[in-house]
């Protein structure tokens, strides 16, 4: 059996903890060939990454501890190999690029050294390295590669210490690249950028491509065959157009209609309505950067206003600008008629009230060392008028339940639940102050596929049943088509292009818009071919 | 919506909280090193409380046929088990009442170097750049005086009482929980956890308190454990040079250079003292790192499942 490149057998990985023993990855069997690119799609905690961190040595054992199972790399079994010899494999013939490009570069080395290190690790000769890192970085993309080899891992853009370290991985011409979420840090134009660069050195250098996604954009995009993981086991396998179109398991079935993008798109509503939030001319700047432009915009009661735009296009800044975590540096905002930038301190605790937050991580909005109770009582310590003490705890049960939570869960703290659960309870807080407006930054950005679909789910009915208002900020454009009634395009601290869903999706005026539901993947394989083929023409023509 | 007003109906369902004494109490028993230092500090605390009022004449007295006797002679009455000092005075009973002293200077410094140094340390690390900068010179001040140098120019010229010595002790220990607490301040403030309660409408205070202290405070109490030991050597220090306790008061630390020349013929003398110095200060570290644990709730577990582990 040694025809394929890699070929992973029965693995199983057990981690010791001492809630007991998880077993991380239970029988896992797949394999991978010269020239191929598999992905293996899971959300979080189904073991995706496991099979590869047995590949790479990288499962600290104890816990870990592989249970069964052999990992044939041409035809020989690296779990049975010295360390030595598997870390002569390591780098050389099989190299991984991981999610964090920043954290995984050493900040203190220039990125020529780093990518040089990798070289002199396995043998090659010191003064042929600057040459080849050179070459390297010009590959990959990086402009202007003789004097940026010298520069240090802050002075690049997220896109660019990706390309680093695939520059990095690739500098020993592997016979295997392991991406563990690659592009889930970057932009979505920045992504496509990253995953047709892969795509490109896979065709010039035929090494087999191993992607670990939650993204079924990313699997339609570059994949020829897809495993599907849940809970440590493989539910299904298959090529990426074959997998989508005809799912077998329940699982799968589960993960692709929780994807969004895909549903009606809401009407716009009536323009009758006072609006509840009106921004007119604001305007931020740090220093002699700008990082709001004259940005006006307005909230109708009830309705949800998207603002979509790239990491930098100022839109948490607008959000917290409206909030006044940060002081606006001119324009107004009207909220029911009274300028927010303006207020004095009396007032803007009252309107504390009626303007709410749900921040992008759950896991840090939360005060870890609060129990859920505390967490969602604190409304009412702040703001003692809206309930008397005695009936705080009956309050917050009901808001747990609200939100689909259960009323023992009170007494937990946050590192209990799980990431979906968590921003459940950072809603359960918001709503325990009766808003009329919330601002959503990035609220779904960090959950599953179908957690992100859940929460919105309940977003959407608390809209109905409490007539709320969202200010929902992301950068992922399906996303928005599914939730919200107006959309608001942002680049560089200015709005771009504004109106209602349905006509920035089905026929954006502006080229950044246009451009962006470009770069933006679809799930369907065959759709995503389509689209590919029609962005590199848009991306010829504009050369 | 149906079942938010079946909720509404049920009020007696909504569950009981754990019973937090309790609670500590088994985790303070499932860690059994915990459970030994907090034994021992309470007897420490005991001796400090009583040991004066019933040992004082016993401690007092010489007697000169007990000049450096040895230790472990249980024919002796209990207060020379662990032999006799210099004057023939009977040391396990000098230690029980040393206590009283030593405690007091020890916990008052700490206690009071803790509380003004982390409350201008959050002081500094929340507020404007002015107050921050005025502190934190401050700060800057003090710890480039020598703290021993400190104590000794301010003791000359002020009486060397107990009380005074807590208050040079405790100035000169400032600075650290000043910097821990401000520097880690610095660093929580930027949470999102922060943010939301701003969000809320949090009050400044309730920020601090509620959500900025207590991430903060567990550093500062293991650097309170570790600094009780260096006051109290410091303590010993200043009395030796003349300036702190004077005989025949006394302390553990004074106890232990007294005993200092004739530590080739009766090492005894600052070894039982050094000894409880020691001890002392190991438990309070084992509690503290107990603490730390139990008052972590993503942590507390490793107290909690103990049995299970076991079982």
């Amino acid at each position: 059996m040694g025809d394929h490149l890699l070929d992973v057998k029965n693995l199983s990985v057990d981690f010791h903890t001492t809630h007991g023993t998880v077993h991380a990855v239970r029988d896992v069997s797949w394999h991978l060939e010269r020239g191929e690119t598999l992905a293996i799609l899971g959300e979080s905690g189904s073991g995706k990454s496991v099979s590869a961190s047995a590949i790479l040595n990288l499962i600290d054992m104890p816990p870990g501890e592989i249970t069964s199972g052999e990992i044939l790399f041409e035809g020989k079994d690296v779990l049975l190999m010295s360390a030595e010899d598997r870390r002569q494999l390591n780098g050389h013939r099989i190299a991984m690029i991981f999610q964090d490009p920043l954290s995984h570069l050493n900040p203190v080395y220039s990125i020529g050294f780093q990518i040089a290190e990798t070289m002199t690790a396995h043998g090659v000769n010191k003064g042929q390295t600057r040459e080849k890192t050179i070459e390297l970085l010009a590959r990959v993309g990086i402009p202007d590669p003789d004097t940026k080899i010298d520069a240090y891992p802050h002075q690049f853009s997220g896109g660019q210490r990706q390309r680093i370290m695939i520059a990095m991985a690739l500098a020993l011409k592997p016979d295997i690249l392991i991406a563990d979420e690659p592009t889930t840090a970057l932009d979505v134009t920045v992504q496509a950028q990253i995953l047709t660069l892969l795509e490109e050195l896979q065709e010039e250098t035929g090494m087999g491509l191993l992607l670990i996604t939650h993204d079924l954009g990313v699997v339609a995009e570059v994949a020829d065959r897809v495993v599907v993981m849940n809970a440590g086991q493989i539910v299904e396998t298959g090529t990426a157009s074959g997998v989508y179109h005809s799912p077998q398991h329940p699982y799968t079935k589960k993960l692709i209609a929780a994807i969004p993008g895909e549903g009606d798109m809401a009407e716009p509503l009536g323009s009758g309505a006072e609006p509840i939030l009106e921004i007119s001319g604001l305007s931020k700047h740090y220093g002699a950067f700008v990082a709001l432009d004259d940005v006006s915009l307005t909230v109708l009661p009830g309705e949800t206003v998207a603002i979509v735009g790239e990491s930098g296009s100022g839109k948490s800044t607008l959000a917290k600008t409206i909030l006044r975590l940060e002081e606006a540096t001119g324009g107004q905002a009207l909220f029911q008629g009274q300028d927010l930038i303006r207020m004095d301190a009396n007032a803007l605790f009252k309107v504390r009230r009626d303007i709410q937050m749900v921040f992008q991580d759950p896991t840090q909005s939360l005060n870890p060392r609060m129990s859920i109770f505390d967490i969602i009582a604190e409304a009412f310590v702040i703001h003692p008028e809206i309930l008397a003490k005695q009936h705080w705890k009956a309050r917050v049960c009901e808001l747990l339940e609200q939100v689909g939570l259960k009323a023992e869960h009170m007494y937990r703290h946050p590192h209990q639940f799980s990431g979906g659960q968590r921003q459940r309870i950072a809603i359960a807080r918001t709503l325990a102050l009766e808003p009329k407006l919330i601002v959503c930054d990035e609220a779904v950005s960090a959950l599953d596929v179908s957690i992100q679909a859940q929460v919105l789910a309940l977003l959407t009915q608390l809209q109905d049943d409490l007539g709320l208002s969202f200010l929902f900020i992301a950068h992922d454009l399906p996303l928005v088509r599914d939730f919200a009634h107006r959309v608001i395009v942002m680049q560089s601290g200015k709005i771009v292009e504004q109106g209602p869903v349905e006509q920035i999706f089905d026929a954006p005026r502006e080229k950044y818009t246009r451009s962006l539901i470009a770069a933006s993947l679809s799930p369907d394989p065959d759709v995503q071919a389509v689209r590919r083929t029609a962005l590199r023409k848009m991306q010829e023509a504009a050369v | 919506m149906t079942q938010i007003q079946n909720q509404d109906t049920d009020l007696p369902d909504i569950p009981k909280a754990p019973n937090p004494v309790g609670q500590t109490l088994q985790m303070l028993w499932n860690d059994k090193f915990a459970f030994v230092s907090v034994v021992f500090l309470l007897i420490v605390v005991l001796c400090a409380l009583f040991g004066p009022l019933l040992l004082e004449d016993v401690a007092t007295k010489q007697n000169l046929r007990g000049r450096n006797a040895p230790p472990f002679d249980f024919s002796a009455s209990w207060p020379y088990w662990l032999g006799g000092d210099a004057l023939g005075r009977p040391l396990l009973a000098r230690i029980i009442v040393a206590a009283q002293n030593t405690i007091f200077v020890a916990a008052g410094a700490v206690f009071f170097s803790l509380i003004i140094g982390t409350a201008l340390g959050l002081v500094a690390g929340y507020t404007t750049k002015t107050w921050s900068q005025v502190i934190m010179r401050l700060a800057d001040i003090i710890m480039a005086f020598p703290s021993l140098l400190l104590a000794v120019i301010v003791l000359f010229m002020l009486d060397s009482s107990v009380f005074n010595l807590v208050i040079v002790l405790a100035i000169t220990r400032i600075p650290v929980y000043l910097r821990t607490a401000r520097a880690e301040t610095l660093e929580v403030r930027e949470r999102m956890f922060v943010q939301a309660a701003q969000v809320m409408g949090a009050s400044t205070r309730r920020i601090i308190f509620r959500h900025i202290l207590p991430v903060v405070f567990p550093t500062l109490v293991t650097i309170a454990t570790l600094d009780f030991a260096f006051v109290m050597l410091a303590e010993s220090a200043l009395s030796f040079l003349g300036i702190g306790i004077q005989p025949p008061e006394i302390t553990w630390g004074l106890m232990v250079s007294l005993g200092r020349p004739y530590l080739t013929t009766a090492w005894g003398l600052s070894l039982w003292p050094g000894l409880a110095i020691i001890l002392t200060t190991l438990s309070l570290n084992l509690v503290s790192n107990w603490m730390r644990t139990a008052l972590d709730p993503a942590q507390r577990w490793r107290l909690e499942n103990v049995r299970k582990q076991n079982g």
